[in-house]
């Protein structure tokens, strides 16, 4: 995987994506997997129904990898077809014609707007705004993306809401940089629904005692929360820690050394 | 390219254009790939399809004698026409040509079988 910084920030997609950088996609066997599994995870919150045939429209689906992930899911039962089209021009069908939307590892283009004349904001709206009208009332659309930084997220999931979608984001591992993935889930109307935990949240969720203190709204974190929450860290990526007891981050006696 | 895509795809993301639908289809190489035959999915994408709009585009594309120009109401038992209804929208494949707006007469080629959507800059509506 090449280290030289995001994706966007080395030209526009037309031709970042020249053949050597697509082929990585199907024969770099890192990508591949990353891919798959992110379309897993897509699919799980994407929560299509079992018995009933769906039209889903995959945005930014490159060689078509999560397609392929909705076939071995049993998902597919039809070749889907392959447009050639810019998301931040507007989709381009018929109201209500998609029971479902997944997107993967795509959305973050959108933030750049390389040669247009519209700014990001405008062309996001512009993505939004038509992708609810081509939504079917009640499905949803999920995105696995990687935003640059949180004020670009906040933009778009603005001008989702703006558009008139509700949902929000689910972040799996949000403690490691390597794995945290996020995941932008619209509800396109529909009754309001809830959403799944993000994993890797549940040890999280338990160590972090919260003091009730009036107009704070940050929880307060003890050196015993901060020594157990390491030590979760550690386990996780698979080094040796110590059990936990009632001695774990206990205040020990100074030692001047 | 489907006639089933085909179905569902607009122009209307152009400037100035209202509903941009059908697209009239200028084909110069069509195919026809063999696809399985899964009745409960044809039944239910017919109440997506637009007749009128698919009985046309397979016209163009010269597979049109095997629909009706009305689809009546008995159509879910009657196996043959599903046969022939799921060979003009999932079989019949656009491999080189156009689609063509009806409002602004604006072409999209069709190369490969994808159609391309791209528009320019003062093409798109804001």
């Amino acid at each position: 995987m090449s280290s030289s910084g995001r994706p966007e920030h080395q030209a526009p997609p037309e031709i970042f994506y020249n053949e050597t950088e697509a082929a990585k996609y199907t024969s770099n066997t890192y990508m591949l997997d990353i891919q798959q599994k992110l379309s897993e995870r897509a699919l799980e919150l994407l929560a299509p129904p079992d018995d009933v045939s769906c039209y889903i429209l995959d945005i930014g689906c490159g060689s078509g990898l999560s397609g392929d992930v909705l076939t071995e899911a049993d998902h597919r039962e039809v070749e889907g077809d392959l447009i050639l089209g810019d998301m931040g021009d507007g989709l381009p069908f018929r109201p209500g014609t998609f029971d479902g939307v997944i997107s993967i590892s795509a959305l973050q283009w959108l933030c750049n707007a390389d040669k247009k004349c519209r700014s990001p904001a405008k062309r996001m709206l512009k993505f939004f705004r038509t992708l609810y009208s081509v939504m079917r009332n009640g499905t949803r659309a999920v995105f696995q993306l990687y935003p640059e930084n949180s004020a670009r997220l906040e933009l778009l999931t603005q001008q989702a809401m703006k558009a008139g979608f509700t949902g929000g984001l689910v972040v799996h591992f949000p403690n490691s940089s390597k794995a945290k993935k996020i995941f932008l889930c619209l509800f396109c109307g529909g009754s309001t629904q809830a959403l799944s935990e993000g994993l890797g949240t549940e040890n999280t969720a338990t160590n972090v005692r919260q003091k009730h203190v009036k107009g704070q709204r940050k929880p307060l974190k003890t050196l015993r929360d901060r020594v157990l929450e390491k030590k979760e860290r550690w386990r996780r990526r698979g080094r040796e820690t110590r059990p936990d007891t009632q001695y774990t981050g206990r205040k020990r006696r100074s030692h001047h050394f | 390219m489907k006639l089933l895509t085909h179905n569902m795809l607009t122009s209307s993301v152009i400037k100035g254009v209202t509903k941009g639908f059908p697209l009239k289809i200028v084909a110069s190489k069509v195919e026809v790939r063999e696809v399985d035959y899964n009745e409960p999915f044809i039944i239910k994408t017919l109440s997506k399809v637009d007749w009128p709009a698919l009985h046309q585009a397979a016209n163009e594309v010269g597979y049109g004698e095997d629909l009706p120009i009305e689809l009546g109401e008995d159509f879910q038992k009657d196996e043959t026409l599903l046969r022939k209804i799921h060979n003009a929208l999932l079989q019949v494949d656009i491999i080189e040509g156009e689609l063509v707006c009806p409002e602004s007469g604006r072409k999209f080629p069709i190369s490969n079988g994808i159609p391309n959507m791209l528009l320019s800059e003062h093409e798109v509506s804001s």
